[in-house]
């Protein structure tokens, strides 16, 4: 009798903490994110498309550059993407060690490959921009440079994650690996930073110095944004799946797959 | 030189790599489904043999 | 019984521990040389795949002996924690009531005696063979003697994450080289400004810096990574 008065007292709160926790339960997340994750990828898909069509058709060629600038709309959005995602993985991972949470456990996992993938593009993307631009393919510039050893550190993580068996020692192991490369990641990226003024003199910019046109610089941005929704729905998926993985002999998983046969 | 190819390839590139991250947790998740009916089978035909 | 310390002491223990350590890697000594042959041999490696400018040679020296300095350290790191591992010691020492904060400590200044030490005591003749100027030679030195500890010290990290895998040995490099590159920046530009006879010390400062930091928060991250590998 009590504790129901105690519930009617203070709704606001207690709804909030009630979402976190129930987040917490593997069915309950995965029905909950299953209904939202395809708006996710239709709001990416839009601004993606819109961001798009702006700066390939519509935007003019850099001054300086040609139209070499239209890698701009990939590269720098993966770049952004690749940094903030090893960012989001840090911090699921702390909270994941110090709370063991498995939920927020198996985000942080999901979120490595996808930032290795952002990874992957923002290199291929700059390689491919820094070749009509200044003629090599690649060059050892603070920011690619910076960027092989994000991909490196992505890596390990994932690595090591695939290599311990037993799925929760596995994340917390990956976890703290995530966590110490996130310390280290300002070191290195400003030792590489200050290694490539040492030897070069001058860093290239791929921009070349000259601040950006706003017809570049607004389908850049769209696409910033858009493609958090590409990460958050791609990170929901992959979750979910994981989910289901390892509980696949738990009551709620097989419950759920029987329903989707009839 | 003209930019045209680079450009292809960096978003061609971009393309391919970012639709296989989008999609092979689903390949992932078809698979696992199936696993998951099979367990289901095994498990109901041995409660059918049992009993 | 026990002469000088008291084993129950937070001293004694890293005493008998670092004093344990010694003594099996002495009575192994030949597994000792292996880092030591392998140094050498990487680099004796260069002069043999590049050409033995000596123009060349002294060029590319820093950054010769450092990286070689980095592999041998990778190589001789996995043996830090997994025969105690394997043998369940490490569990007994988790809860013998002892910081594993201090046992990682103890275990990390035996490598780095058994395997840094040697490196930095080897590198006048390494540097000789890269021909690397004289007047840099006591500045690469001084980098091998801050920076070896540091590698040890991170390193463990990576050790403590791997050393329930099988073949943690493989994986271990891929973790730990991207948190050296800092390291192997620094101490290169260290010799390199020494040769070509520019201000190197605040790259010594640098490293100071660095050794001091991994000393305080190194230690805390091994024994974290070791408590998840032995769950």
């Amino acid at each position: 009798m009590n504790t129901n008065v105690a519930v009617k007292d203070k709704p606001r709160k207690n709804a909030l903490v009630m979402f976190i926790h129930k987040l917490g339960s593997p069915p309950w997340f995965y029905n909950f994110t299953g209904k939202f994750i395809p708006w996710l990828w239709m709001i990416f898909i839009v601004l993606a498309a819109w961001a798009l069509y702006m700066g390939l058709f519509r935007a003019p060629a850099d001054y300086l550059q040609g139209e070499s600038v239209r890698i701009i709309y990939l590269h720098v959005p993966a770049a952004w993407m690749s940094m903030l995602i090893y960012g989001s993985m840090a911090v699921m991972a702390f909270i994941a060690l110090v709370w063991r949470i498995r939920i927020v456990e198996i985000l942080a996992m999901c979120s490595a490959p996808i930032g290795a993938a952002f990874t992957i593009v923002t290199l291929t993307a700059g390689s491919l921009w820094g070749r009509p631009t200044w003629g090599t393919y690649w060059v050892w510039d603070a920011r690619l440079t910076s960027e092989l050893v994000l991909l490196f550190l992505y890596l390990g993580v994932i690595g090591l994650y695939n290599a311990i068996d037993e799925p929760r020692k596995a994340a917390r192991a990956a976890c703290l690996l995530a966590i110490v490369g996130a310390v280290n990641l300002p070191i290195i990226h400003y030792s590489v930073k200050w290694w490539n003024t040492l030897h070069q003199g001058s860093s290239v910019s791929l921009l070349g110095g000259s601040s950006i046109d706003a017809s570049i610089l607004w389908p850049m941005l769209i696409m910033a944004f858009a493609v958090k929704f590409y990460y958050a729905a791609n990170l929901l998926t992959r979750a979910r799946v994981r989910l289901l993985e390892q509980d696949v002999r738990k009551g709620w998983v097989k419950d759920l797959v029987r329903e989707q046969r009839t | 030189m003209s930019h045209l190819p680079f450009i292809w390839a960096a978003y061609t590139i971009g393309t391919v790599v970012l639709l296989w991250c989008a999609f092979a947790p689903l390949v992932r998740k078809r698979s696992t489904i199936r696993d998951i009916r099979r367990l289901i089978q095994i498990e109901e035909s041995n409660r059918d043999t049992d009993t | 019984m026990s002469p000088e310390y008291t084993a129950g002491s937070l001293s004694g223990a890293f005493a008998a521990l670092v004093r344990r350590d010694l003594l099996l890697a002495f009575r192994r000594r030949t597994e000792l040389m292996f880092p030591v042959i392998f140094l050498l041999v990487v680099i004796s490696l260069f002069p043999l795949g590049i050409g033995p400018s000596p123009q060349l040679l002294a060029r590319i020296a820093p950054g010769v002996i450092w990286i070689a300095a980095l592999l041998a350290t990778v190589i001789s790191l996995d043996a830090l924690f997994r025969s105690d591992f394997e043998d369940g010691t490490l569990e007994q020492f988790v809860i013998s009531g002892h910081p594993l904060t201090l046992i990682a400590l103890a275990k990390i200044a035996t490598h780095w005696l058994v395997a840094g030490l040697p490196i930095v005591l080897l590198s006048p003749l390494l540097a000789l063979w890269m021909n690397l100027p004289l007047d840099s030679l006591s500045v690469m030195v001084v980098t091998l003697a801050l920076g070896t500890p540091i590698l040890s010290l991170i390193g463990s990290i990576g050790v403590g994450l791997t050393i329930s895998l099988k073949r943690g040995g493989q994986l271990l490099s891929l973790l730990v080289f991207p948190l050296y590159v800092p390291i192997l920046i620094i101490a290169t530009a260290a010799v390199m400004a020494a040769t070509d006879g520019l201000p190197y010390t605040q790259f010594l400062g640098l490293l100071i810096a660095g050794l001091i930091t991994s000393v305080t928060l190194a230690p805390f991250a091994a024994a974290a990574a070791l408590k998840i590998s032995l769950s």
